[in-house]
């Protein structure tokens, strides 16, 4: 039977494989993703198969745990505007986060009613209320021989399942809060962060470690208590590692977080001695890293500067006033796309936040209409996610082959009529390219400026997230067109249907 | 013989090399998607969930049955969500 599960096991890492790397290509992606569904389903059906085999199971527990997390994920998965996907997917990756903590603790505590029994008994044999083979095989082993301590094996494993899991839960349920406006999005440093990251880090160590090797067996009241200290020590750790992020450098925490819950899976793999929770956490672990690493070049910033450093203005910090901003309305817009050839179209996140890609959509099939070259331009980094202006603008029917990436389209904006910034701000600003004191400084952006003109559609003349002037807004060949975007482009359609 | 924890440190590295070797070029309308279909893998905790929640000990289950709803949380809602993002990617026609 064990030799079955296994082989399960290992046909459901195959599939996790296959799946993850088709998962990479537009043609084949739904197919595989419904095919990790039934590598999942597998896995499933193999753990369920051992438990059964090992005699005991708590069919009760199972199927509560079972029927309830599906319907709370089918339900939010299927009720889900598109705008919130940010903060959907930041609280999947939480909830995966808490599994592996409340996995690692429920082992610690079974490993120790066990060998309180075991003690106790004079044989093997005695040892019948909680089943033994449950147990990661070094703890049978441990246990077999009555050894009366926990093996530093495990109680690594435990310790770092415990660590891995509370940040990820917590780090993601402050990502979810700061992108659902719950929490507000700008920075939040405490005196001292760094060193209470370190100190939280140190408590989850060492109350761990006392936890699982030090204490002596028949405490089972302090196994307890030093195991909340080093679970608690970890959720407070997961927030104040989210909480200095700003909102514009979420993409990145999200993809960081989404690695983590994918280490989180394959260090519940160390505790449990299980091949495949550890080959597809460590996958999620790699794509989710990759993921990072692409948003991180994007910003041209490191991930430890993302993480770590404090965005600050320079000079006094006082903000810059603008000068010369010339603003216009919708019929201004409206007449020079009409006498375009070719219109870029920059979204960011103010296409989101005003639930604008229909009205988007529109526009272009007006402009097409005219024979109007409509493209996007999409940066790494445009939104709270990566890939967010893609999905969004997907619901809205718009084909993937008229997005094109930061790399293929920065070149063509010299030779295009009309730029459409549309809820962007820092991923059009020149003082990147320009200014050295810019926090930005270095980061690649959409050169809309340079198109022979640019219509700018803001609520405002607010800062974007770094909290400086964009240079953009003050060029000759800017308009501001001042409004929700979705108003501002609904307006503009609405004009060139009059025309 | 190798400790199990050292066998698994190795699986552990290779998959994490098989991970990045195979995700050589991700185009960027799928970030969000694998990202999510990934999420969704990582509800594979569900087989450790799955054993907590069936142990002898009561406490010990009901912590496991804690963990089960949350892997379930992961895993139902990650592959939904992915499918009903990819439903939409279409080209021109």
């Amino acid at each position: 039977m064990e030799t079955a599960i296994h082989i399960i096991y290992m046909v459901a890492s195959v599939l996790f494989i296959v799946g993850i790397k088709r998962l990479s290509a537009v043609n084949t992606a739904r197919s595989a993703n419904a095919l990790s569904a039934f590598a999942m389903l597998l896995a499933m059906v193999g753990a369920l198969l051992d438990v059964a085999h090992r005699g005991e199971i708590g069919w009760i527990w199972v199927g509560i745990g079972v029927g309830a997390g599906s319907a709370i994920g089918a339900y939010l998965a299927l009720t889900v505007r598109m705008e919130g996907m940010p903060e959907l997917v930041g609280f999947f990756n939480g909830m995966g986060g808490l599994a592996s903590s409340l996995v690692a603790v429920s082992m610690s505590v079974f490993i120790w009613l066990a060998w309180g029994e075991v003690l106790s008994a004079s044989t093997l044999a005695e040892v019948t209320t909680v089943e033994l083979a449950g147990l990661a095989p070094a703890v049978v082993g441990a246990v077999s021989t009555g050894a009366p301590k926990l093996t530093p094996d495990n109680a690594i494993t435990i310790i770092l399942s415990v660590l891995v899991g509370g940040v990820t839960l917590t780090g993601s349920l402050v990502a979810w809060a700061k992108l659902k406006g719950v929490m507000s999005g700008g920075q939040i440093f405490l005196p001292g962060h760094q060193a209470i990251n370190l100190v939280l880090l140190l408590t989850v160590l060492a109350a761990g470690g006392a936890a699982l090797f030090v204490i002596p067996i028949g405490s089972i009241n302090l196994l307890y208590q030093l195991l909340a200290v080093a679970v608690l020590a970890s959720f407070i750790l997961g927030i104040t590692f989210a909480i200095p992020v700003g909102g514009a450098d979420m993409p990145v925490v999200i993809s960081l977080l989404n690695s983590f819950s994918g280490i989180a899976a394959a260090m519940t793999g160390f505790v449990l001695y299980n091949n495949l929770l550890i080959i597809s956490g460590s996958l999620v672990g790699a794509a989710g890293m990759i993921l990072t690493i692409i948003m991180c070049r994007g910003m041209n910033r490191s991930l430890a500067n993302v993480l770590f450093a404090r965005f600050s203005l320079t000079g006094s910090g006082e903000k810059e006033e603008y000068v010369n901003v010339k603003s216009g309305d919708p019929v201004d817009a409206a007449i020079s796309m009409a006498n375009a050839n070719s219109v870029i179209i920059v979204p960011g996140y103010g296409l989101a936040a005003g639930q604008a890609q229909h009205a988007v959509r529109e526009l272009q099939i007006m402009l097409e209409e005219r024979g109007v070259e409509v493209r996007y331009a999409i940066h790494e980094v445009a939104g709270r996610m990566p890939g967010h202006m893609n999905v969004l603008l997907a619901e809205a029917n718009v084909p993937y082959d008229n997005l094109f990436k930061r790399e293929d389209i920065e070149a063509d904006f010299k030779n295009s009529d009309v730029a459409l910034v549309i809820g962007a701000n820092d991923v059009v600003n020149p003082a990147a390219l320009s200014d050295e004191n810019c926090p930005l400084y270095g980061m690649p952006i959409l050169p809309a400026h340079e198109s022979q003109q640019a219509f700018v559609i803001k609520r405002s003349l607010a800062a974007g997230f770094a909290g400086m002037k964009n240079t953009l807004f003050e060029s000759d060949k800017t308009l501001m067109v001042f409004g929700s975007a979705k108003d501002v482009v609904s307006g503009i359609t609405q004009e060139l249907k009059e025309q | 013989m190798l400790s199990p924890l050292l066998v698994a440190l190795y699986v552990f590295v290779l998959a994490i090399f098989v991970g990045r070797e195979l995700l050589t070029k991700v185009p960027h309308t799928l970030h969000t998607p694998l990202m999510s279909g990934a999420n969704a893998i990582s509800g594979i905790t569900i087989v450790g969930a799955l054993t907590c929640a069936s142990f002898g000990s009561k406490l010990a289950a009901i912590i496991g049955m804690l963990a089960v709803t949350a892997a379930m949380i992961n895993v139902v809602g990650g592959y939904l969500v992915t499918d009903r993002m990819l439903k939409k990617f279409r080209r021109k026609e």
